[in-house]
């Protein structure tokens, strides 16, 4: 029916194909009910496959088929290896393939519990979903469960799918009474358009052309029906957002922001807004290498310019000023667990919206949903595959909209800060105000939530070495750098602290113990308050430096060894300490006559005769965001 | 997510714009792997486009096996200077030293020692901390499952079992030291958008796509063009000048051409609407197993 072939006219047929409209949708169905067979199908009939292909579809049908040596079509899709052992679909795949109305990418997901979070997946990025059901099983547990999530990730178009109609000797019968059943578990799943079609993926029937075998049967094949269902959303006509992606600076001259037009669209001259910070400004240029546009729609991936001096990076949303999203630290939002590692209420995760990072953590889980009966049940935690509906608090507020407003805007991602998994997927219900809300009172000010709002997790950084190693060198760089990133900090040096709070104290080794306990203790108070402290104390003694990491959480002291040889020490003698202590001027003083015991374990060593300060004390930074102490 | 406003190219392009960028805003150290090929080409206007006015803000790498065609290296380097680009070029120098040939070691080992494992070494001496990579869905099985930002370990493995679950356009780019993400922003792209997009924004693509007399020895059915003196001939095995063009490019001894009278893109795309033969066919590596494709990527390939 579509035989590509150019007679004559390239470039009208090439105005064509940029014309057609795109059709992304999903096909979900339990194990066995077809879905590759259709999809391998619909390659095969819209004559999309290549000969190579074809010869290798024969043979492979030969071998691992399971239609007795006829084309089984699911292996066309069926790529992965170890799924055609299996003969199962185990994960998301992607095909293309086009008609003389319009292209499609279809995402093939599986069906089996498991993989729930493939079918998310899948349907993120889709307007309409495909149910398959086999005519002889009927509507079972993962057609419901199916149905639910498309309906979770806000897809309105359904069509349903009766497969293997050929095996129910095409009976009217066995057909209605799936769909009277299908129809009215989806009745309540927001569904505005809901077709159900009897067809035969193996033998073509009602796929692309009517089948004589089901003369009851007046409705569309599934092909026509894909070919001309109306899914516009409208994306244009929305409230304009726009995520900033990249603050594009070549030159002191040229300021822009780059990002994707979400929603709705933008003109030169238009009014905008920061949603977090409420400034205002005008669009004084939409910047592309192709010349700059009098306006950029939804889906246009555009560098905006505007006129005046406004603080924008990224992480904000450029919007319009009339039609404002929400700016809130507290939302409730329905969340899909697709981790191993149990959802753990008042744990802290990474959450992702658009192009925003923020700490976040569930400070409610209030029920969570069986997806196949859709009942709320009480939970304590969310498991892998599990719907629950949530409160989401996170350490700065973020702007969004509804999800079932705007996917772009309302969606966001969680990732464990330890494994870095997609840990959950979330789409955002409605914000949640602090004056009409009491679950932020339930939160209790502790040194976690002392510490989410300056969006990092405390530590103690303990410098360690000997005199003149570069300690206070490389700790004052590690500082600027985090404070230069936006992180609290403060700094414990003999500076700050022998001429204040241990006064008192001399060199002797009991004095020097002490001397280590006060600024352990001290460290403490500043970890409760949250904020990243670095001591900087030659603190020779392995058993004080063990007495100060107890004091903390586990993995919150770092001991940071300053590793420089005595020599090189004695050669650089900053302060001429060295020089006065052989000279016997100064007793005590570690290295001539006082021991230093090396750490044995250091958590980083930082070699100063090898690497300049700067490049050791990027060293320590990069250690903090691996470790999730920063962001 | 469609737009009647956008055409279906304008939207592909605007995908790809999007990820890009994501990458440039999120990691330390990007890279964008360049082999020269017409994705590659595609995938370079993207980034151009995505960062204008500013260059892209990462280098190109490209991984030299040394038996590339001569036109390729050529129009490599006349890209990066056009462009004003930083290329980095990686030779694995070891298996030069051992001596390693698609003739006489054999494309699979070739490919394993001066493709696979240089990327890696090469990923490894710079600390690329993610890699661009012009690969496309529709182009083989197992790509269909691969993700836009595609996990890899510290040792560059992928786990198809395992992949990070990917919604809507929201890309998780956490990673570990030394693990790394590869980045498919034509992963929705098919080979009609490619060359349909060439054709509209006049991208230069190598001189090898058009058909032209080129001197060729027919092998086991497949057609290879003697690029230069280190192609040993059989007794009696001369080559023959041919009307040929190539669908891809890779390593000249282990690219088939095909013969055409194509000479203009015009002339490209309209071969390719009825072409029935898919355009992987062309390379000898994707036939040397069963499932291939896989376990090169499970091993580090792109």
């Amino acid at each position: 029916m579509n035989d590509i072939t150019v007679h004559g006219d390239l470039a009208k047929f090439l105005a064509e194909q940029e014309g057609k409209s795109l059709l992304r949708f999903l096909t979900c169905g339990s194990v066995d009910d077809g879905k590759s067979t259709l999809i391998g199908r619909l390659l095969y009939d819209s004559k999309l496959l290549f000969d190579d292909h074809l010869s290798a579809l024969e043979k492979d049908s030969k071998k691992h088929g399971t239609t007795g040596g006829d084309i089984d079509f699911a292996l066309l899709v069926d790529g992965l290896e170890a799924e055609r052992e299996q003969g199962i679909t185990i994960d998301v795949a992607y095909r293309f393939f086009a008609t003389e109305k319009r292209r499609f990418i279809v995402a093939d997901c599986p069906g089996h519990e498991q993989y729930t979070r493939n079918m998310a997946t899948g349907a993120s990025n889709s307007e309409l979903a495909v149910i398959l059901v086999d005519a002889r099983k009927g509507v079972l547990i993962q057609t419901r469960r199916h149905a639910y999530i498309a309906s979770l990730l806000g897809i309105h178009h359904v069509v349903l799918a009766v497969n293997k109609i050929d095996l129910v000797d095409f009976a009217q019968d066995a057909f209605d009474s799936i769909v009277a059943e299908f129809t009215a578990f989806a009745g309540g799943l927001g569904f505005t358009n809901l077709v159900a079609i009897p067809i035969s993926a193996r033998f073509g029937d009602n796929v692309i052309e009517p089948s004589p075998n089901t003369p009851w049967y007046r409705g569309p094949t599934f092909l026509s029906h894909l070919e001309t269902v109306d899914v516009e959303s409208a994306l244009a006509e929305k409230p304009f957002r726009m995520p900033v992606q990249w603050v594009n600076r070549p030159n002191l001259d040229f300021r822009g922001f780059s990002g994707t037009v979400v929603s709705g669209r933008v003109r030169k001259r238009d009014r905008l807004v920061v949603a977090k910070s409420g400034r205002e400004s005008t669009v004084k240029r939409i910047v592309t290498m192709d010349g700059d546009l009098d306006e950029a729609v939804a889906g246009a991936a555009v560098t905006v310019v505007l006129d005046d001096e406004v603080d924008v990076s990224r992480g904000d949303v450029l919007c319009e000023p009339t039609a404002r999203p929400e700016v809130s630290e507290q939302f409730a939002a329905h969340v899909l667990w697709m981790t191993d590692d149990e959802m753990l209420p008042s744990r802290q995760y990474l959450l992702k919206i658009g192009t925003a990072s923020v700490l976040a953590t569930v400070s409610e889980l209030k029920h969570k949903i069986d997806v196949n009966t859709l009942d709320h049940l009480a939970a304590k935690t969310l498991q892998l595959n599990e719907v629950g509906y949530v409160n989401i608090s996170t350490a700065q507020p973020i702007a969004f909209d509804p999800y079932h407003e705007n996917r772009d805007t309302g969606a966001f991602i969680l990732i464990d800060r330890f494994t870095n998994a997609t840990a959950g997927a979330g789409m955002i219900d409605f914000g949640l105000r602090r004056a009409t809300n009491v679950h932020w009172q339930a939160l209790t000010l502790n040194k976690r939530l002392r510490s989410a709002i300056k969006g990092q997790r405390p530590a103690v950084l303990w410098f360690t070495g000997l005199s003149g190693s570069g300690k206070s060198t490389i700790a004052n760089l590690v500082e600027q750098k985090l404070c230069g990133l936006g992180r609290h900090t403060y700094m414990l040096d003999g500076d700050n602290v022998r001429h204040g709070l241990n006064r008192d104290l001399g060199f002797t080794d009991a004095d020097r113990v002490e001397n280590i306990r006060r600024v352990a203790e001290a460290s403490k108070l500043f970890v409760e308050a949250g904020e990243i402290v670095l001591v900087s104390f030659i603190s020779p003694f392995r058993s004080e430096r063990r007495m100060a990491r107890e004091l903390v959480e586990q993995g919150e002291f770092i001991e940071i060894f300053v590793d420089t040889p005595l020599e090189v020490c004695m050669q650089r003698d900053p302060k001429g300490l060295y020089e006065k202590a052989r000279a016997g001027e100064i007793l005590n003083f570690t290295g001539i006559d006082s021991p230093y015991e090396a750490p044995e374990l250091a958590d980083i060593t930082l070699r100063t005769v090898e690497s300049a300060p700067d490049q050791l004390a990027l060293r320590v930074v990069e250690y903090l965001r691996e470790r999730g102490f920063i962001l | 997510m469609s737009d009647p406003h956008l055409s279906h190219l304008k939207r592909l392009e605007a995908e790809s714009i999007h990820i890009i960028r994501e990458v440039a805003a999120e990691f330390r150290n990007p890279v964008m792997l360049y082999s020269i090929g017409k994705d590659s080409s595609v995938m370079l206007h993207l980034a151009m486009k995505a960062f204008y006015p500013s260059k892209p803000p990462f280098p190109l790498l490209h991984v030299d096996t040394t038996w590339k065609f001569r036109e390729m290296i050529q129009f490599r380097d006349e890209t990066a200077k056009r462009l004003g680009l930083n290329l980095l070029v990686h030779i694995n120098e070891e298996g030069v030293k051992r001596g390693v040939n698609p003739f006489d070691s054999g494309s699979s080992l070739h490919t394993q020692v001066m493709k696979t494992e240089a990327l890696k070494q090469a990923l490894d001496k710079w600390a690329f901390d993610a890699a661009f990579g012009g690969a496309r869905r529709d182009e083989e099985k197992s790509r269909a499952k691969e993700r836009v930002f595609s996990f890899r370990t510290a040792t560059h493995a992928w786990d198809p079992k395992n992949q990070r679950p990917e919604l809507w356009r929201v890309y998780n780019t956490r990673i570990n030291k030394g693990e790394s993400i590869r980045v498919f922003p034509l992963s929705n792209w098919t080979e009609l958008d490619v060359w349909q997009y060439v054709m509209k924004e006049g991208i230069p693509i190598v001189p090898l796509y058009f058909a032209k007399k080129r001197p060729i020895v027919e092998r086991d059915g497949t057609l290879i063009m003697v690029d230069d003196g280190r192609m040993k001939l059989a007794n009696g095995e001369t080559p023959d000048m041919r009307m040929v063009r190539f669908r891809t490019l890779g390593c000249y001894p282990l690219t088939g051409a095909i013969e055409s009278d194509a000479d203009t893109l015009e002339g490209i795309v309209t071969e390719m609407f009825t072409a029935r033969t898919s355009e992987r066919q062309g390379r000898l590596i994707d036939t040397d197993e069963k499932a291939s494709m896989e376990k090169k990527k499970r091993e580090g390939y792109f």
